[in-house]
């Protein structure tokens, strides 16, 4: 774990979100320290990404609220905020009339600091050939177009990324590489990074510290070697004992 | 032929200014209304609903509701001409451009949208930066829609008496003088055309980014529209004045026939034609027409609401009273001829069942088809007939002028509501039929000056040389030029023969 980070703290007080009657966070009380690459797992409707968009306002919860190193999230405009913090989702979202180059620098121009050769060094950063820079985003593949997304959220220097499923439509393979580059990025750039992931595998393998939400609750909170371990209660041991059972059935094929 | 394309040129300068002049005003309206009503589904279920409720008015009558409604407002709102076209084909251009917007917006991919505010734009910069660009190839196919579409109504224009393109459709489908309708035709279908082409142009660049090549295309289109109301802006020196004549041959005739004494005065003279009955007295106690030609007959019924049929010298002076007392307007005298609703029916036919008078109809009417033009069905003197008559029609149809006579001579009426000075009655060798009970008003031809001309010794001693100068005889011979299928004359050159016969 980098010791010095770019990044901020977050905290959860308290955090919680109604839609109509049914709870999509339920009280959610959280500190997570500068730096931690944090993987919030669960089933779908467990609250994650609910709670991941709390962060950058996306979604403004009912009661508690969101820290960044000690400073309330609602404080000030949106707009400002979110150009503070990274976002990478599942869709990608890519603007379809921008090419690749436009799309990166697109965050730069917003914050009135244009810089066209840092965009291109983005492609870099994420692998990808200079030459994309001037194709339109549905002349790329899945892959390449979630790494624009992620050159488009890290190019105005974030210290903290929140990705939203950011593999879910990948191939396998594509994901592997994705996720390899991510984990080097994170560190790297010595981010404070949230991914939110319903693959418990992929959280045990990027993640330093694993949270494990159901109903809109924090059921378990542990690092990866612990859960592992067999810690964490039932809610997580579950969902740990598919990629173990899944392993274990490959490892007896090769044997 | 090239006497009607003639023509084309000036009037498509005019219709090109009106119909571009509705879309600009349609797109300042629809744009932001389209976008707030995007994020406001009630909204949006209240511009599109009243947008497509506007569709459903037939364009006619949306032009001639705006009339009244602009003649109520008062205040010097001009209640004919450019203003009402413009607002009736601002509504009809709204919906397509509104509908297209509202759909684009609403359809636009979610990922793009919490995209664009997960990257920290504010609401103004999503809208520049991403939903107008996004939505712009489906907001522009509206464009190009309502740009096509109020091309075509503004040749309706003519009936509020904006110049237009409709002018010579109109006046050609009254004369049959299908060169007009066809110039008229193909006039408003070229201006559509090109406009459509230099919008798809235009829309082709913008989705591939040029915009300097989208630009210069919307720039040739304003420029176009500018060059075409140059004319307008002229005048200065002469004193323009307007003469108003309603939808028939005769009445383009006898405007003409004014026109050409005003212009020998040193008037800059412009023509409305096609004024519908009611808009026309309207029209010049409002000022919008300074001249026209009406028939006694149609102020006493229609605006004087009388029913008795005094002795015309009488029923003159009345509405010359009337006419001064409550709308200002002057009535200079009569032409000298009538235009009075005559029935007829075809000779042959009346003297075989032995019919010489409306009272002899009545026995017959069950068995016979009645063919009258558009109003006449509507119109206090048939209330009045009938009430004189006891006519009951097999069926009653009513027909455009022209084909009403075509109906009779073809056997699909028996019966038609001609006019007493038309040309085809002693053409078609048709039998008119009495009044004994002398139900029909008199509809001597008289000449309506506006308010503003009342004291203006110029404006009527060029006018009065016509006054009790035009028999029913030359009348007749005069609309037969215009209205006959062979050899046919344009009214010009129809009053031109009129003035010489009358020896003016």
């Amino acid at each position: 774990m980098p010791a010095l980070s770019s990044g901020p703290a977050v905290a959860f007080e308290q955090v919680g979100k109604h839609y109509g009657d049914a709870a999509a966070i339920d009280g959610v009380s959280l500190t997570i320290a500068a730096g931690t690459f944090v993987a919030l797992v669960g089933a779908s409707g467990s609250g994650k990404s609910t709670l991941l968009k709390t962060v950058n306002r996306l979604v403004v919860p009912d009661r508690g609220r969101v820290l960044l190193d000690a400073r309330d999230v609602a404080d000030g405009p949106a707009p400002a905020l979110r150009r503070r913090i990274g976002y990478v989702f599942q869709d990608v979202g890519l603007f379809p009339h921008l090419s690749v180059a436009e799309n990166i620098a697109l965050p730069l121009r917003l914050a009135g600091t244009p810089d066209a050769a840092r965009a291109m060094a983005m492609l870099d950063l994420v692998e990808l050939p200079r030459a994309v820079a001037t194709r339109m985003p549905a002349e790329l593949s899945g892959g390449q177009r979630q790494r624009v997304g992620v050159a488009r959220a890290l190019v105005t220097r974030p210290g903290l990324l929140l990705m939203d499923e950011p593999f879910g439509a990948l191939d396998p393979v594509t994901r592997e590489s994705l996720a390899g580059a991510v984990k080097r990025l994170h560190d790297e750039l010595a981010l404070t990074t949230i991914m939110v992931t319903h693959d418990m595998a992929e959280a045990l393998l990027l993640a330093t510290r694993v949270i494990v939400m159901a109903a809109g609750r924090v059921v378990a909170d542990e690092p990866p070697a612990a859960l592992l371990a067999g810690a964490g209660g039932a809610a997580a041991q579950a969902l740990v004992a598919v990629p173990r059972a899944q392993a274990a059935r490959l490892a007896a094929l090769s044997g | 032929m090239s006497d009607a394309f003639a023509r084309v040129p000036a009037l498509a300068a005019q219709h090109l200014l009106l119909a571009m002049a509705a879309l600009a005003l349609a797109l300042v309206i629809g744009v932001p209304v389209a976008i707030r009503a995007a994020r406001a589904p009630r909204l949006a279920g209240a511009v599109l609903g009243f947008a497509s409720l506007v569709q459903t008015i037939p364009s006619l009558a949306l032009l001639a509701l705006f009339y009244p409604a602009l003649l109520w407002i008062g205040h010097g709102v001009p209640a004919l001409g450019f203003l009402p076209a413009l607002l009736a084909l601002t509504l009809y251009a709204l919906l397509p451009i509104a509908r297209n917007i509202v759909t684009g917006l609403r359809g636009l991919d979610p990922a793009v949208l919490e995209a664009a505010d997960g990257i920290g734009m504010t609401r103004a910069q999503k809208l520049r930066l991403v939903e107008l660009p996004l939505v712009l190839p489906i907001a522009m196919a509206g464009v190009r829609t309502a740009a096509v579409w109020t091309i075509g109504a503004a040749t309706l224009s003519t009936t509020v008496g904006q110049p237009s393109l409709g002018d010579l459709i109109f006046a050609g489908l009254q004369t049959q003088a299908w060169t007009l309708v066809i110039a008229g035709c193909v006039g408003a279908a070229g201006l559509a055309l090109g406009v459509d082409l230099l919008l798809g142009v235009a829309e082709r660049a913008a989705g591939e980014r040029r915009w300097k090549r989208a630009g210069a295309e919307l720039l040739l289109l304003v420029a176009a529209t500018a060059a075409a109301s140059t004319p307008l802006w002229r005048g200065g020196g002469e004193r323009r004045v307007v003469v108003g004549a309603k939808n028939f041959s005769e009445q383009y005739i006898l405007a003409r026939l004014i026109g050409d004494r005003l212009t020998r005065a040193g008037y800059a003279v412009t023509y409305r034609d096609g004024l519908g009955s009611a808009v026309a007295f309207g029209a010049v106690a409002g000022g919008e027409v300074d001249v026209y030609v009406d028939y006694a007959g149609t102020i006493w019924t229609a605006e004087m609401h009388r029913a008795d049929t005094p002795p015309h010298a009488e029923q003159l002076s009345a509405i010359a009273d009337w006419v001064q007392k409550s709308r200002g307007v002057t009535l200079l005298g009569a032409l000298g001829f009538e235009n009075a609703y005559a029935f007829a029916m075809r000779g042959d036919d009346a003297q075989r069942r032995g019919i010489g008078t409306l009272d002899d109809l009545v026995r017959v009417a069950p068995q016979s088809r009645f063919g009258a033009d558009l109003e006449f069905l509507d119109r206090p003197e048939w209330a009045a007939i009938r009430r004189a008559y006891p006519l009951r029609f097999a069926s009653a149809t009513p027909y455009a002028p022209t084909f009403m006579y075509r109906a009779l001579e073809s056997g699909r009426a028996d019966v038609i509501s001609a006019f007493s000075s038309d040309g085809r009655i002693a053409a078609d060798r048709l039998t008119v039929l009495a009044d004994p009970r002398h139900a029909i008003p008199g509809y001597d031809a008289i000449v309506l000056v506006a308010p503003t001309h009342r004291e203006d010794a110029r404006f009527l001693d060029a006018l009065r040389p016509l006054i009790g100068r035009i028999p029913v005889a030359a009348m007749r011979e005069a609309n037969y030029r215009v209205d006959r299928d062979r050899d046919k004359q344009s009214p010009e050159a129809a009053a031109r023969w009129l003035a010489a016969r009358i020896g003016l």
